[in-house]
């Protein structure tokens, strides 16, 4: 104990010795510079969009606002034109929460089902179907894009809330299905074989006994959802509908309008406001989300 | 009404034959110890008994009725695992009533079996615990407790102790046994560990790459092995193997050991001797030199040297051994054990 406790004291005083070396400077150099990099685009989105007109024609996109006003992000959210209607984004964010919360919802409850019947009950040829699934996430989605529309049409589903939802889940499919099947594997094997002496079911042991225990992996499955579906803009293009377009896609028609003058101050909120959701996701659930990935890759 | 009984069982699992042929029945009420090193298929046959493998062929018979595919819960058994397998989002008490709540068992009767099993394995404080605040110890009792409620024909054991400190170990092995005599159900138990095996079975079997090598009570197995491997696997120290062989009149003699043993006639044998039925005093008919001594506290084990070979004596006393020292001792020729050197079987 003693020693151990010297040895850490000694330990301490050599670090406080070498605190500032050349290599530390360079590495905070690097990642100091690789910070502002990334971070410089955010801050001339953020102050342009406090910006009136006449100060962006200026030309000094580093510069802070003079005239601090918060009209574009108000015009952004409810009075922005896209094509004939000037409703802003606020529709495209409704939209989206209508499709993103079942398209979040399902696809894990789907996937636990699926990583539950592959790890436990271990079906005829479940490695087979598996992988079969595996090569579905290797394939890119704009392939699939005009057969699933056809066969969509051919449901009548296409261009509906059910049909983009019903997109997404199928797309998600894969990674879920991975996810928990993984997770599923490292749970002890007598556990299921307990819950089947004590009469459970399939459905009921999945209900009762896995689900509860798939806490911190249904949170990481559901930040990757909602961050996924939520900045997917193909998909919502393509497979929603007018009246159901998502967030990212009316964000797109408000950018690209071609009538008047381009309201810079304007698209930059837009923006800012379409990406706050997965980046509020991040700060908030971020702790969960890596502890989530090590619970599933070291103990279960 | 609980008897179990196996009839030619063939199990295969991933193109491997893990048990083939297997019989074996157990007696209502009998507490019976699947005994073997592991990798002997004595899990797999306590798993095909409680219907979490499917078998390749055979039939498995609960209580009279064939069982053999039946669902695991329809078979009137409770199970204990190695790892516990609770719950870990239920309490105590939800873990233990899972089963009942399932079976759509009345409140009250539920109430009942659960203050039942609680009293009997001193978890009524436990009741609203999550099984991540429980202690090992704790966590089997609740486990254990789990089956009982079921009051089930048949409890099996797949190695429930063997998570266990040694304390504890021997603690719940008390337990266990006391649980037994109380109430007298059908058990089956899995175990490698000799002492369990011993200590709590009305049977022993002892297995052996998917094959049963001697079924017995404990003081059978261990006296009257029926082959080389059960004597090897038995004891600690384990018997003592000598190579020689036995002429016309049943006098043994091999390795400078000569004993009168009044068993076989001029073929090969191997002798088998338990440590503690050799005694070590003046005037012993044989002779060796002392190797090593252990003192066990009680007792002391002293392996002597007699010409090639090591034997191992238990001495019950407290007399001193110099390392290199002469000996004479005495091997009691009644109750060694005499195999076949060829198909390792007694004679």
């Amino acid at each position: 104990m003693k020693g151990a406790r010297m040895k850490g004291e000694r330990m301490k005083q050599v670090s406080k010795k070498s605190g500032f070396t050349p290599a530390r400077i360079g590495i905070y150099a690097f990642l100091i510079s690789a910070a502002l990099f990334f971070l410089l685009p955010l801050y001339v989105m953020l102050v342009t969009s406090f910006k009136p007109m006449e100060e962006i024609r200026l030309g000094n996109i580093f510069a802070l606002p003079i005239q601090f006003t918060i009209d574009p992000w108000r015009e952004a959210w409810s009075g922005a034109c896209t094509g004939v209607s000037c409703e802003g984004i606020r529709g495209g964010f409704w939209n989206s929460v209508a499709i993103a919360v079942p398209s979040t919802i399902l696809p894990i409850l789907l996937g636990a089902l699926n990583g539950y019947a592959l790890s436990f009950w271990k079906p005829r040829g479940a490695s087979l179907l598996f992988g079969i699934l595996m090569v579905g996430a290797f394939i890119p989605l704009q392939v699939m894009i005009y057969p699933l529309v056809r066969v969509l049409a051919t449901f009548g589903l296409f261009g509906s809330l059910a049909g983009i939802v019903l997109v997404h889940m199928i797309f998600a499919m894969p990674v879920m299905t991975l996810l928990f099947r993984n997770y599923y594997a490292a749970l002890p094997h007598e556990l299921f074989q307990a819950a089947r002496i004590d009469g459970g079911g399939f459905f009921r042991i999945f209900a009762w006994v896995m689900l509860p225990m798939s806490l911190p992996i249904i949170v990481v499955a559901a930040i990757m959802q909602v961050t996924g579906v939520w900045n997917d803009y193909i998909l919502g293009l393509v497979f929603a509908g007018r009246e159901n377009a998502p967030m990212t896609v009316q964000l797109n028609n408000v950018i690209n309008t071609t009538t008047g003058t381009r309201l810079y101050n304007v698209n930059m909120a837009a923006t800012i406001l379409t990406s706050l959701v997965p980046l509020a996701i991040y700060f908030i659930s971020g702790r969960w989300f890596v502890r989530g990935i090590a619970a599933g890759a070291v103990k279960g | 009404m609980s008897n179990v009984s196996v009839r030619k069982l063939c199990i295969t699992l991933g193109g491997n034959e893990i048990i083939k042929d297997l019989d074996l029945a157990v007696d209502e009420g009998e507490f019976l110890v699947l005994l073997g090193p592991s990798g002997c298929g004595k899990s797999t046959l306590l798993h095909s008994i409680a219907g979490l493998i499917d078998v390749s062929g055979g039939t498995v018979e609960i209580g009279g009725e064939d069982m053999t595919w039946a669902d695991p819960s329809e078979r009137h058994i409770g199970m204990v695992f190695q790892s516990y397998a609770l719950y870990p989002t239920m309490t105590v008490e939800k873990n233990m009533s899972f089963g009942l709540r399932i079976a759509g068992t009345p409140k009250a009767e539920i109430a009942r079996r659960i203050a039942r099993a609680a009293e009997m394995l001193h978890l009524e404080a436990l009741l609203d615990r999550k099984p991540s605040q429980l202690s090992g110890g704790q966590r089997q009792r609740v486990a254990i407790g789990r089956a009982l409620v079921r009051e089930a024909g048949v409890f099996l054991f797949d190695e429930p102790l063997s998570n266990l400190d040694a304390k504890l170990r021997a603690e719940l092995r008390r337990e266990l046994k006391l649980l037994h005599q109380n109430l007298k159900s059908t058990m089956i138990y899995v175990t490698h560990d000799q002492v369990e095996a011993m200590t709590l079975a009305t049977r022993i079997v002892v297995m052996r790459a998917g094959k049963i090598q001697q079924i017995g009570a404990p003081a059978e197995v261990y006296e009257r092995p029926a082959n080389l491997f059960v004597a090897g696997f038995l004891g600690a120290p384990s018997m003592n193997f000598v190579d020689g062989v036995v002429d016309a009149q049943g006098r043994f003699s091999g390795c400078g050991i000569a004993l009168d043993v009044g068993a076989g006639a001029g073929q090969p044998v191997v002798l088998g001797a338990r440590p503690e039925h050799i005694t070590i005093g003046e005037g012993g008919a044989l002779a060796g030199t002392v190797a090593l001594v252990e003192p066990m506290g009680n007792h002391q084990i002293v392996w002597i040297n007699v010409g090639e070979r090591q034997l191992s004596a238990i001495v019950n006393d407290t007399r001193s051994f110099a390392l290199g020292e002469q000996v004479r001792f005495n091997i009691d020729a009644a109750r060694v054990s005499i195999f076949d050197k060829a198909t390792e079987a007694r004679i």
